[in-house]
């Protein structure tokens, strides 16, 4: 997640962080008492997965149209 | 549970854990985005895999159906919309590879040092049931859980009613109400910034 520099990529490496998270809860709702409450934290981690994707991606379509790359270290016009 | 039930049920692990974590690395140091996402696709659905084997029937479907059939069916579209040439290759510099697996080392580095530290509870053995462990079959329990009631603890002696999870589940409902006004908003089409491309202009 920390080296691509393609907009996408970056969004891959987070869809990866999380789905990792998710493994955690799953083996925490069947290996201890956490139980069914896990899978429902798993259920929502996996939706706002995807609408971070959703929103994400509509920012990068943006971002391209308007700098023809998703190069994100392109992304520095509110530097200061 | 018979031995060479389990023995399957090992290899099945083993199998999809691993697929997880290569196709996992593989996503990292892949260098066309096209080939990211298409190991991202082999490592989300060993995933799910990984979540049918623990008895999660419901979050393995969900897993597939939103992750491997709606999110990254999203991102490769964003690949198509937003790749320039074929092969679009963005080189990271060596100081940036070297600073990012700096970072995940420090990152595994400081995971393993805080599982060292926590005092795990014993193995659920014997009588899981009752503490409530799911085995399979967890449609029903989880939309009882998300309409709040559950049975699965309520039913328990000596608790006191759970609550249930009725208002979290209104909160994504809205919250996903207002992504998708937003993300239809930010995506709208819009002339581009030099619309000197020729025979698109009318379009």
């Amino acid at each position: 997640m920390a080296t691509k520099r393609n907009g996408i990529g970056v969004l891959m490496g987070v869809e990866l962080v999380l789905n990792g998270a998710n493994v955690n809860f799953i083996a925490f709702s069947k290996y201890t008492a956490l139980g069914l409450d896990a899978q429902i934290f798993a259920l929502f981690v996996i939706v706002l997965a995807a609408a971070e994707a959703a929103v994400a991606l509509a920012i990068a379509l943006n971002f391209y149209n308007n700098h023809l790359t998703i190069d994100v270290d392109r992304a520095n016009r509110l530097k200061g | 549970m018979s031995d060479s039930v389990l023995a399957g049920e090992n290899v099945l692990f083993t199998v999809f854990a691993l697929a997880t974590c290569l196709s996992a690395v593989a996503v990292v140091i892949a260098q066309t985005v096209v080939r990211m996402a298409f190991w991202l696709v082999i490592s989300l659905g060993s995933t799910a895999a990984l979540f049918f084997l623990a008895d999660a029937d419901f979050i393995g479907a969900a897993q597939l159906i939103i992750y491997v059939g709606g999110t990254l069916i999203l991102l490769v579209f964003g690949v198509m919309l937003t790749a320039s040439g074929p092969y679009l290759k963005l080189e990271s510099s060596p100081g940036e590879i070297i600073l990012g697996g700096f970072l995940g080392l420090l990152f595994m580095f400081a995971v393993f040092s805080s599982l060292q530290g926590v005092e795990w509870p014993a193995p659920l053995t014997g009588d899981s049931a009752v503490i409530g462990a799911p085995e399979g079959n967890t449609l029903r329990p989880l939309g009882l859980a998300l309409l709040g009631t559950r049975p699965d603890l309520d039913l328990r002696d000596g608790d006191t009613l759970s609550t249930g999870y009725l208002l979290p589940f209104e909160i994504v409902s809205v919250h996903l109400l207002v992504v998708l006004i937003g993300a239809a908003y930010l995506a709208r089409a819009k002339r581009r910034a030099n619309a000197a491309v020729p025979g698109t202009a009318d379009s």
